[in-house]
């Protein structure tokens, strides 16, 4: 029996966990208060949403102090880096920040902003073939004026872990403050802050089973924000705007879920992904290449170069086929350029175009991995077949 | 899909005939990639990609994006631009609806499983017995056959083309009925890659050094004036020679060799015959020599009653029973029994001499 309508592109985003909807629930009605109030209802709102934090920074040995509450992922990025470079006690520094040549835009194109208003220097590592960043090249990279490095924990689209660890210890040693984009790789493993190197640590919820909507931030003590959003003083004057009381509660379920769930979900992960990569590789030898690091790479995460052909049109056949999924090069306008992370990380132009990737989740199984490898295949060949005629 | 109010009630006719449809846009070529302008096309600009994924949003089908930028580039345009350059006048419809539309895109539906590809053209594709024909559109001011004549039944037999049974008055009213998020555009007769239709300047935009200046020459070789480009002028055209003479001259040849063109009195301008080649004949059989058609020189002429005289490979000498005025090397000429298309070819360059060939 065939499903359509497959699912693997949780990359992009995950649908919420019952549990966390149920979650929610009460505060779109009963709990609707806005937390700043000072009656009872404001007091109710207060409580969830001080219930929801503390759950958050339990779960990452943190104090509730160190978690702010953003409107999502790439705000999370963006109060980190733009928090940073403009806070007091950087001002006159220089400020000079490293990032790698494969962060999510969030992060370089927030980075290339500032540098482009003359706020930082910008110094971009590059990665090797795997999309790992060389650590002798972040130590030679150090300036007396770098305030911060940012090098995201897992890259989204070839799922290549980075040694965060080793990271943070360089930047610990010279005094930089060390922000990770940790969005992909948050359900992937425990997080202890209070052992980790890490100073800011980016979150969002929708990539493990919480809602889209809202983001969370993980800022060390200590560590000065200047606020990107200004006004009502919310989140300890770091973040203003009445606060997602449902959707905090929602990120704290999904949280504890995911950290719960996750060494059966590893599991159930690492066995559909290594079979879509071993079917893929094998059923293309030289026309299919796994992209990213083979071991050290997110679990759920199965990425793909194929040569000679766009990303974009795989999609389109899959899409037709039930299978959802999703490319570097993807284009809705028909316009796909060459990814960046493909380039980034060596291929060959004729490759750079071709990328796709197939992120699994709680929902699939094996029956989903074996249509979708029964099925890409045919459509690799008729693609190639058209690709000759008309390229 | 293109966004237009053709494309899309075609779309909402095969979905209400409970066919299975798949909604697919073409981004082709704009100047703007090359020359880093805000130069748009006419057609397939971005807002029009938002109407034609609207309106497949509201048919509940799915909605794609086929990038076809460099293919167009290369083929359509850059033949348009040669053409140009070697004096010819050419309809860059006919080659894209041939290679582009009815090759390209064909094969790229087929690839997704379509057994058909529908488009809002105003034609009809009959079935009778074995055999496909191609027939004009109902509405005979929109008929636009003439661009069609490169298909052959093997792409016919795949091939719908829902509102050429209507009329544009019609069609209008179904996208209403339809309830079609499509604006009331009015249609455009411009070429959609040249921005505000001025393909003279799209043509000087893409050659570095300009148009080549040369001579104007009258019938027997005395230099009258110079022209500019050959480019900047068309067949039959009197205004802007530069010539003052006796009697209203008209551009009767564009000569690539000698970059001269060659002008005349309106008598002159009047041709018994022609030659075409690149034929194709949508039966796959040639019609047989002699036998009476009507023959459309261009995309808006008024066809007028002609045969095949001589063919050879794929070349064809065409005769006609009244001179008509105005036959433009370059040009689709098209041949029709009476709604039926029977195919066509491009107009050769005249050539005096060439009727007197041995082998024709």
């Amino acid at each position: 029996m065939i499903k359509h309508n497959i699912y693997l592109d949780h990359g992009a985003t995950t649908p919420v966990h019952p549990q966390v909807v149920q979650s929610m629930v009460p505060y779109w009605t009963e709990y609707y208060g806005n937390p700043s109030s000072s009656h009872s209802f404001g007091r109710q709102a207060e409580l969830a949403l001080r219930s929801a934090r503390e759950t958050i920074a339990n779960l990452l040995n943190a104090s509730p102090g160190e978690i702010i509450f953003t409107a999502n992922g790439s705000a999370s990025d963006n109060l980190a880096i733009r928090g940073v470079v403009r806070s007091r006690p950087m001002q006159g520094k220089g400020n000079h920040i490293i990032i790698s040549s494969i962060e999510h835009s969030a992060v370089t194109k927030t980075a290339v902003q500032l540098a482009g208003f003359n706020e930082c220097e910008v110094t971009i590592l590059p990665v090797d073939h795997f999309g790992q960043i060389r650590l002798p090249d972040l130590e030679a990279s150090i300036q007396p004026n770098t305030v911060l490095i940012s090098i995201m924990a897992a890259n989204n689209e070839i799922g290549t872990l980075q040694p965060i660890e080793d990271i943070g210890q360089i930047a610990r040693e010279h005094g930089i403050l060390f922000h990770t984009d940790a969005i992909q790789a948050m359900a992937i493993k425990q997080w202890d802050m209070s052992e980790l190197p890490i100073d800011l640590l980016s979150i969002a919820p929708h990539k493990f089973y919480g809602p889209k909507g809202i983001g969370i931030l993980y800022a060390r003590k200590d560590i000065e924000l200047e606020p990107v959003l200004t006004g009502g003083g919310q989140e300890s004057n770091r973040r203003a705007g009445t606060e997602n009381v449902a959707f905090a509660v929602g990120a704290a379920e999904a949280l504890r879920l995911a950290m719960a769930e996750q060494p059966d979900l590893l599991q159930h992960y690492l066995l559909l992904s290594g079979r879509l990569i071993e079917g893929l590789t094998t059923a293309l030898p030289g026309d299919c290449v796994l992209t990213g690091h083979p071991t050290q790479r997110l679990p759920h995460n199965a990425s793909f170069a194929f040569r000679g052909i766009s990303g974009n049109d795989i999609l389109m056949h899959l899409d037709l086929a039930g299978i959802a999924a999703s490319s570097g090069s993807a284009c809705k306008t028909g316009d796909p350029k060459p990814s960046k992370i493909l380039e980034a990380i060596g291929l060959g132009s004729e490759w750079t175009k071709g990328g796709l990737r197939l992120t699994v989740g709680r929902q699939n199984d094996l029956v989903d991995i074996e249509y979708t490898l029964q099925t890409i295949p045919n459509i690799i060949k008729k693609l190639q077949e058209l690709d000759s005629i008309w390229a | 899909m293109s966004g237009g109010v053709d494309s899309s009630v075609a779309a909402a006719l095969l979905v209400n005939q409970g066919y299975d449809v798949v909604g697919i846009m073409m981004r082709l070529w704009s100047e703007s990639i090359e020359t880093n302008t805000v130069i748009t096309n006419r057609c397939c600009t971005p807002d029009q990609m938002a109407e034609a994924r609207r309106v497949a949003a509201h048919l509940n089908i799915p909605f794609y994006v086929l990038d076809a930028q460099s293919l167009f580039r290369k083929t359509i345009v850059q033949q348009f631009i040669d053409d140009h350059n070697a004096g010819l006048t050419p309809n860059p419809c006919i080659a894209c609806n041939r290679q582009i539309r009815f090759s390209f895109l064909l094969q790229h539906a087929q690839a997704l499983g379509a057994q058909f590809l529908a488009t809002g053209h105003y034609a009809r594709v009959r079935h009778v017995g074995d055999c496909y024909e191609l027939l004009k559109g109902c509405d005979s001011q929109k008929d636009q056959s003439y661009v069609l004549y490169s298909l052959n039944q093997e792409k016919l037999a795949h091939i719908l083309f829902p509102v050429g049974e209507y009329n544009k008055k019609d069609v209008r009213a179904l996208a209403k009925k339809f309830s079609l998020p499509v604006a009331a555009k009015h249609d455009s007769q411009d070429l959609c890659f040249v921005a505000d239709g001025n393909h003279q300047a799209f043509l000087q935009r893409q050659r570095m050094n300009g148009f080549q200046p040369g001579p104007i020459l009258d019938q027997n070789g005395q230099e009258l004036g110079h022209h500019a480009g050959l480019p900047l002028y068309t067949i039959g055209q009197r205004k802007g020679l530069g010539i003052s003479a006796d009697q209203p001259l008209f551009v009767l040849q564009k000569d690539n060799t000698k970059n001269a063109i060659i002008v005349g009195p309106r008598e002159a301008l009047e041709q018994f015959e022609f030659y075409i080649q690149d034929i194709n004949w949508i039966s796959g059989v040639a019609i047989p020599a002699g036998e009476l058609v009507d023959i459309k020189i261009r995309y808006k002429a008024t066809a007028v009653p002609g045969y095949v005289s001589k063919s050879i490979n794929n070349e064809a000498l065409i005769k006609l029973t009244a001179p008509v005025r105005g036959v433009t090397p370059g040009q689709g000429a098209v041949f029709y029994h009476g709604d039926v298309c029977l195919g066509g070819g491009i107009i050769q360059e005249r050539n005096e001499d060439k009727v007197n060939e041995k082998s024709f």
